[in-house]
């Protein structure tokens, strides 16, 4: 081939780009209406909310949420988490292991249910169990009568909160599961590992970023939701108010500093959710990305 | 081991994917199991390594009822097509699993693992590669690394599925010489299932040819070759050119033409003849040979392949003859088959 041939076919990898790559203004214009709409929606609310907390002051700050109700509500909302969060990490780890790597009738039925929660509003989530535990629900009578409190009790949030928290895990799970299909288990039992120790050190760590993301996630909305938790919880103070339930009660009695105290703790819960979420979607790429070379 | 596989069954709901497979295989042998894709060879392996239960029938190994173990029981090494490294462990973690996993009162200790991985590695080769992790090594250093851990749990069967086939066709050679002298060297029974007919012919004691979920063929690659029992077997293995044809008169005849071929005893009627493009001879005289019309002429390495086109019904074969060989296009070419198998017609249906 002469020169000349090859001269065309050297230049076109530098015109390529016009081709596919917008015009200036319209770059500018895309990009600022994105950046507007972000900090008009989504970092001027986050500040709001640290300013005004702290606007009566770093001893009234911590004065609202070292009070007795409050730290009851931190106390409720950990616990509900610390009881939610690994109820979802078994059964989103049974649900993905059932529907990535066995065969059975049924499994799109599964697949959909898991993604139920989703779609719908959480107030129904909370009536659900409204009207299968409460005193005039399907089962009101019979708890009554064995003195079993689910309804404005703490099972009742917990089980609301399962409920709503859901999906986060499977998933996660799931399609990775699915890609990684079944032969490094096969492989693990075949030399004689048992199915107890391939899950170990086999099927685990395989997962285990993707596990840990879906945990967070998990968590964050364990610990923020409001509203299915909201329809169960009675909203007695000390006793079934969770950290956003709190905050709405401080809300409408005008406590605004307070309000905004507790507020600015589940504010700083995403933010530290969003940090360990960015770190791993990092780690998690790299592992998928390991997984394909592989 | 003595493996004995009984006219095993295997449905998947309601299409059977093995009908009825009878094998048996001698200590030490290296036994292929050939087929294309759907064949059954793959869950045939699936059962012998317990990671697939036959819906009837029996498998022994050593006498012994093998349906009976567990996989975890059976101590067969698995060697996968896409290797199944696990991707979190090294490679001399990879090794070790097997010794590792075991209950505590079988389990050597973590030096001797230690050591036994080392060994292995040493045997396939890869000795200073310990600490790296599967992603960092190539597709050939994996499948040897596979092949380590299989062997480090001293296996008395080893299963291979597709062990070449992920690999491109220079390491696929390289690693079919390694394997033949890694199993002259510790002599494993060892079967493997692969659609390549060539590696199966070349690696292979026995080949067991495999069709729709039945056994077609069991021989040594030179029966297989040079004895295929049906048209599948012979169009599978090695390249084959097809003739329809009559035998009477213990004649084979080719539109109302005798051929010099005789029939042997395959019965009057229409039939199949089969030949392998390299086993023709050209022939000067006419009469009782095929006579082709040149309509492909192609370079082959050191020989030049001919498409013809025979009779009336043109049907286009294919024969190879030396390079030097002088032809035109449209010149007609009459030649004999030096080696042919005839199939009667209904035999040759199925194929």
């Amino acid at each position: 081939m002469t020169d000349a041939a090859i001269a065309p076919l050297l230049v076109a990898p530098i015109e390529g780009p016009r081709v596919t790559t917008e015009r200036p203004l319209v770059q500018v214009t895309l990009i600022g209406v994105a950046v507007i709409f972000l900090v008009l929606f989504l970092l001027l609310p986050l500040a709001a909310v640290f300013v005004e907390a702290l606007r009566a002051g770093l001893g009234t700050y911590f004065a609202a949420i070292t009070e007795p109700d409050a730290v009851a509500a931190i106390k409720l909302t950990v616990l509900v988490a610390a009881i939610a969060v690994p109820a979802n990490v078994v059964f989103g780890l049974a649900a993905s292991w059932a529907i990535a790597k066995f065969e059975f009738k049924g499994k799109s039925v599964l697949n959909t249910l898991i993604d139920l929660p989703f779609s719908v509003s959480p107030v129904i989530s909370g009536l659900i169990y409204v009207l299968l535990f409460g005193a005039q629900g399907y089962f009101g009578p019979y708890l009554q009568s064995h003195h079993i409190q689910i309804i404005f009790a703490l099972p009742g949030i917990v089980l609301a909160t399962i409920f709503v928290t859901f999906p986060f895990v499977a998933r996660e799970l799931v399609p990775l599961m699915q890609e990684q299909g079944t032969q490094d288990e096969e492989a693990a039992l075949s030399l004689g590992a048992s199915g107890w120790k391939t899950f170990l050190k086999v099927t685990l760590p395989n997962i285990r970023w993707a596990l840990l993301y879906g945990v967070v996630l998990c968590n964050a909305r364990a610990m923020g939701e409001f509203g299915a938790v909201s329809v169960v919880s009675g909203h007695i103070r000390g006793e079934t108010n969770t950290m956003p339930l709190h905050v709405e009660i401080l809300y409408n009695e005008y406590n605004f500093a307070a309000a905004f105290a507790v507020a600015s703790l589940l504010a700083l819960l995403a933010l530290i959710t969003l940090v360990i979420k960015i770190g791993l979607e990092w780690r998690y790429a790299d592992q998928i990305a390991a997984s394909r070379r592989h | 081991m003595h493996v004995n596989v009984q006219n095993v069954v295997r449905t998947f709901g309601v299409t059977p994917a093995l009908h009825g497979v009878s094998l048996e295989i001698e200590p030490g042998e290296l036994v292929a199991l050939l087929g294309p894709s759907g064949s059954g060879k793959t869950t045939l392996l699936r059962i012998l390594a317990g990671l697939d239960i036959p819906t009837e029938g029996r498998v022994m190994f050593d006498g012994d009822d093998a349906l009976k173990l567990t996989v975890q029981q059976r101590n067969v090494g698995l060697v996968f097509q896409n290797y199944a490294l696990f991707r979190h462990m090294n490679v001399l973690d990879n090794i070790g699993f097997g010794l590792r996993v075991r209950p505590r009162t079988r389990r050597p200790s973590r030096k001797e693992i230690c050591k036994r991985a080392l060994e292995l590695l040493d045997l396939v080769q890869l000795s200073g590669l310990e600490k790296r992790f599967p992603s960092q090594l190539s597709g050939g250093q994996r499948q040897r690394v596979a092949f380590a851990r299989a062997l480090a749990i001293e296996p008395r069967l080893l299963l291979l599925d597709e062990p070449f086939g992920a690999l491109d066709a220079k390491v696929r050679r390289d690693l079919r010489r390694w394997l033949l002298e890694l199993h002259n060297k510790t002599g494993h029974t060892t079967v493997f299932v692969t659609h390549d007919q060539e590696e199966a012919l070349e690696l292979a004691d026995r080949v067991v040819v495999m069709s729709e979920g039945r056994v077609e063929q069991i021989g040594t690659p030179d029966d297989v070759y040079d004895a295929p029992n049906s048209p599948f077997v012979f169009s599978f293995i090695g390249e084959s050119s097809v003739l329809p044809v009559r035998v009477e008169q213990r004649k084979v005849w080719l539109n109302e033409k005798p051929l010099d071929l005789p029939a042997g005893d395959v019965p009057n009627g229409p039939a199949k003849l089969f030949l392998r493009p390299h086993d023709v001879d050209v022939v000067d005289n006419v009469s009782g040979a095929i006579v082709g019309e040149v309509t492909v002429l192609r370079r082959h390495a050191g020989l030049r392949r001919v498409d013809l086109e025979v009779g009336a019904q043109r049907h286009r074969i294919e024969i190879e003859l030396p390079a030097d060989f002088s032809l035109n296009l449209a010149s007609p070419v009459a030649f004999l088959p030096r080696r042919y198998r005839l199939y009667p017609a209904s035999q040759a249906l199925g194929s």
